[in-house]
């Protein structure tokens, strides 16, 4: 029951209101300690055992490196092709679900009550979720990806425009380049903000307009009711702290190696593990600079200059590639998806299991395995805005910057690679020796200023890194703090730091790969959790329009 | 000499600002100053309230019960921050403004050795505001 006391419980709401009436008090789990000048705010044992089953898995793939390798390379394959109908099969309802929100009349429901205001306006709000959102993905994938489906992994069977001996075949030209671009749109398009989408929305619905903790459990209150706050709970946002923090360790891992990768690109600065390193380092400092700024001065501020550099590198390409070539690009890749996005969307019956398994599968189970971090910072800065708004701003308007992005970079690679066949070097790093890190600067190359437009590319890389760290390194401290979002300070710093030292640990030690691929195995019951989701939030939202 | 006096509450820790809370009543009582109570909380629901609604609510129940049991005039002034681990001291300053206090009183700890790399909330306020800032320990 609600405490009428006027103490520290949750009070009686007056006349109508969609709260969930809970014995829970939020904190009421929480350990609370001063040791020494270091204050403590932290969720028993949410916290701790995080903390120790991090520790303990870094042990696990430094002490045994063969096993785990082994084992996590069997794993990630295994999954993706023996699950590839269940989670192309749930990618597709959650797609179908947030268009649904976006037209039935349950889309009027505001986030936080029918009063409430918008916290952010539309550009910060934009900024902020992109940059966590998808962040470096775009800049490893954009030149890539559509070069790759076009040249190499023939979606739909779709053929290649260049024989075995690499010379061209006009007649294949038009096809491959159209679905280049589709195949890749389709990977960035609707599935994985619908994914977010569905994360973001359950979180904010049942934190703003049920009063329950900002944290993953409280999605689930409808179909566990007051067991989510025992151990079905913990274990939830067990998971979701350690996909969250090994999916961001594992990536900076890996994105020091593709910055370092492109300073020697453009610097000749040597690959090593010290630079990489100083990398992650550097990132994680400027990271702990922003978790100290806040949400508002640090965060924020962050993610709007970083929209503000990749706008700025995405207007140069879209003029220096010819704003026509790539308008047409555009259009043809939108077009595509269009008539492809079904039988791409279709898991039985296909030939093209290189593309279906080694692709697409592997993202729904990368940005499932990422949403409960995005989901959760995106439910953070949503407040205000009603359903409709927020399933249109975080479904639709992405999809279209991402389709642009993609036909942008992938579009001035793909045109590249057809003029000049034998002198592309996109075509050498990606067709010829697949070299994914240097292939955006491979396609900058073949542009005017390249030796500029190279140097905002490895800081944008860099900053997308420190944006994704310091959003995460909030969202791990909320969880971990019972939804409370003003623990201590101490603790979004430990998260933070924790993060960097994990990436280090694992770029020396080896390792990354195959934490990488035990984080893309947690997108499987993550997958069961989503499904469970779009329940809760149909019940809470019908719950809401009934007041 | 002061008209209106503001007092930043914790609301989760009412029990450590006796000192402070007494100290405020009786300058108001002196001065015949207003005393505003500012109380800063996230949007996200709280072990406090559900939602920013409840917490002002909340606060004005401590206002009014305040100015009753000391015998001045009280007011409320709830603020809601995006990020109040970090933003608790800007909001309190722009709050100074908001409010048109011209004494702040609020309750500080034992200064120690975490404030000289975390200055303490009491002590931030007292080296930005433009108004009197007396620190109750």
């Amino acid at each position: 029951m609600a405490d009428t006391s006027g103490g520290q419980g949750i009070p009686e709401p007056d006349g109508p209101s969609g709260l969930i009436d809970t014995d829970y008090e939020i904190g009421q789990d929480n350990y609370e300690a001063q040791i020494g000048p270091i204050g403590l705010d932290i969720h028993n044992p949410v916290f701790a055992i995080s903390a120790v089953a991090v520790i303990a898995f870094v042990f696990y793939a430094l002490a045994l490196p063969e096993q785990a390798n082994a084992f996590f390379g069997w794993l990630r394959p295994a999954l993706t092709s023996t699950f590839d109908w269940f989670f192309m099969g749930a990618a597709n309802i959650f797609v179908l679900f947030c268009l649904a929100l976006i037209v039935l009349p349950v889309g009027k429901v505001r986030l936080g009550g029918a009063d409430a205001q918008p916290d952010y306006t539309y550009l910060g709000w934009f900024a902020m979720l992109f940059a966590a959102g998808m962040g470096i993905g775009l800049m490893f994938f954009g030149v890539l990806e559509p070069v790759y489906h076009m040249a190499i992994s023939s979606p739909l069977g779709v053929p290649s425009p260049f024989a075995e001996d690499g010379t061209l075949i006009p007649e294949n030209v038009d096809a491959a380049r159209k679905m280049g671009l589709a195949a890749t749109i389709y990977h960035w398009g609707l599935h994985p903000w619908a994914i977010y989408a569905v994360v973001a929305l359950a979180l904010a619905l049942f934190s703003y307009n049920k009063g329950l903790p900002l944290t993953i459990r409280s999605a689930f209150y409808p179909i566990f009711g007051e067991r989510v706050w025992g151990w079905v709970g913990h274990v939830i946002d067990i998971i979701a702290v350690f996909a969250t923090l090994f999916g961001l360790a594992t990536s900076l891992g890996f994105g020091a190696q593709q910055a370092n990768a492109g300073l020697e690109h453009v610097f000749g600065i040597p690959v090593n593990t010290t630079v990489q390193v100083i990398l992650i380092t550097g990132i994680t400092a400027v990271a702990l600079v922003s978790v100290l700024r806040g949400l508002d001065g640090g965060v924020k501020v962050l993610s709007e200059i970083n929209m503000g550099i990749a706008a700025l590198l995405l207007i140069f390409v879209l003029f220096a590639a010819g704003a026509g070539v790539i308008f047409r690009e555009f259009l043809e890749g939108l077009l595509g998806y269009v008539q492809d996005i079904v039988p791409l969307s279709n898991p039985f019956g296909r030939d093209d299991t290189g593309y279906m398994h080694g692709w697409t599968t592997f993202y729904w189970a990368w940005w499932i395995s990422w949403s409960p971090f995005v989901g959760m910072f995106i439910a953070r800065v949503s407040r205000g805005r009603t359903v409709r708004e927020f399933v249109t701003c975080v479904l639709l308007i992405p999809s279209l910057v991402c389709i642009l992005w993609m036909a942008t970079f992938g579009g001035a690679a793909i045109e590249q690679v057809l003029a000049d066949p034998a002198n592309s070097l996109v075509k050498a790093q990606v067709i010829d020796s697949y070299d994914p890190p240097i292939s955006l600067f491979a396609m900058l190359e073949g542009l005017p200023l390249s030796s500029i437009t190279s140097v905002i590319a490895i800081v944008l890389v860099i900053v997308f890194f420190v944006t994704s760290s310091d959003s995460g390194s909030l969202v791990i401290d909320t969880i971990t703090a019972g939804g409370k979002v003003d623990a201590p300070v101490p603790q979004r710093v430990f998260w933070c730091v924790f993060e960097g030292a994990v990436a280090i640990v694992l770029l020396i030690g080896g390792g990354l790969g195959a934490l990488q691929a035990m984080v893309i195995s947690t997108g499987l019951p993550f997958t069961v959790v989503l499904l469970m989701m779009c329940y809760a939030i149909w019940r809470g939202l019908q719950a809401e329009r009934r007041l | 000499m002061f008209k209106r006096i503001m007092v930043p509450v914790d609301l989760s820790h009412v029990d450590r600002l006796d000192k402070a809370l007494t100290c405020a009543a009786d300058m108001a009582k002196l001065h015949g100053a207003t005393v505003v109570y500012v109380a800063v909380s996230s949007a996200t629901p709280s072990a406090l309230a559900h939602n920013p609604e409840e917490f002002a609510a909340k606060l004005a129940e401590f206002a009014e019960s305040q100015g009753a049991a000391q015998g001045i005039t009280a007011e409320p002034h709830a603020v809601i921050s995006h990020d109040p681990t970090i933003d608790l001291d800007p909001t309190l300053l722009k709050a100074v403004a908001d409010t048109g206090a011209d004494l702040v009183v609020m309750a500080s700890h034992v200064p120690n050795v975490s404030d000289y790399i975390w200055p303490s909330n009491g002590g931030r306020i007292a080296s930005h505001a433009k108004v009197t800032v007396m620190v109750v320990r």
